[in-house]
């Protein structure tokens, strides 16, 4: 077999093969990329739009606009790394035109009106999930998180949710990498301050 | 260190993403402060819970159409971009 010459030792990773496929117009090779990161986009989307008819909008553009721009991709960053890019900016969008009254950046240092300094310091329940039944607790997680602006959020959902890195997270979402720290220790800092009204201990819990 | 200093390598110091002199300065800050000490805790806790919590997860039956939409509207790309005569596709400039 004849081999390709390249100064890359490293062969192509299995999904640099499906998008390769998919660029040449392997549509079951995408699909297969869609398998793969799907989950994924829908989390990010329904993050950051806070609804689920644009979250299933958001995924179904981006896996479109990803095939359609294919050829642009150039494998200097993950695959993964470029469709986040690509879904978040279809999720700003659609945010943006919900609530146009509101400036929606990434870019911008978001000045929120509660401090990220610790205001309660109390210790938590040891096990707030026991405490709540798991319905009420994904309501509690979703209307803490709710209330973080945009930019926070995002943030966090992509690094502490997703678990992508903090340069993969720079480069999804086209910011500096002190820029993703600041806003990831702030949202932090505020949903902390915010779950600790339910997850606080209270005088009757025993456990020590 | 003050408490403040302390705050500003949380995020790292929860990363562990930090030299071995730091950990150990922010460590030995963590040994007396009660207050950090919780704060740190509490905030690991809700990185966990988060990460843990399966917030958004995608409904088997809403997975199976949006993939199908997907593939679809792949597939009517394609077919928009792909000249009659030649059957190939081959990547435009």
């Amino acid at each position: 077999m004849d081999t390709i010459e390249q100064n890359v030792a490293e062969p192509p990773s299995e999904e640099m093969l499906l998008v390769g496929a998919a660029r040449t117009g392997d549509i079951a090779a995408f699909e297969s990329l869609v398998r793969r990161y799907d989950r994924n986009v829908f989390r990010i989307a329904q993050h950051i739009t806070q609804n689920r008819e644009d979250a299933e909008d958001v995924v179904q553009d981006a896996f479109l606009k990803a095939y359609q721009n294919l050829g642009q991709f150039q494998g200097q960053s993950k695959f993964y790394t470029w469709l986040v890019r690509i879904a978040v900016n279809e999720a700003l969008m659609r945010l943006r035109r919900r609530r146009p009254e509101r400036m929606i950046s990434l870019d911008e240092d978001v000045k929120t009106e509660e401090d990220s300094m610790p205001r309660e310091v109390a210790d938590w329940s040891p096990n707030p999930e026991q405490q709540y039944s798991q319905a009420e607790l994904k309501e509690i997680l979703g209307k803490t998180i709710q209330g973080l602006p945009p930019s926070f959020r995002t943030v966090f959902v992509l690094r502490d949710v997703e678990g992508l890195s903090t340069e993969e997270t720079a480069s999804a979402l086209e910011l500096s990498v002190p820029a993703v720290k600041s806003r990831l220790l702030r949202a932090r800092l505020q949903l902390r301050e915010r779950l600790n009204k339910y997850f606080k201990r209270r005088d009757g819990d025993s456990r020590s | 260190m003050k408490c403040s200093d302390f705050l500003k390598e949380l995020s790292d110091y929860l990363d562990n993403n930090m030299d071995a002199t730091t950990k150990a300065e922010l460590e030995e800050h963590l040994q007396w402060c009660h207050n950090c000490y919780v704060v740190c805790n509490t905030t690991k806790s809700t990185i966990e819970i988060y990460r843990g919590s399966e917030l958004y997860e995608l409904p088997d039956e809403l997975r199976g159409r949006l993939q199908k939409a997907i593939v679809s509207k792949c597939e009517c790309h394609k077919r928009e971009t792909q000249s009659p005569e030649t059957p190939d596709p081959k990547p435009e400039k």
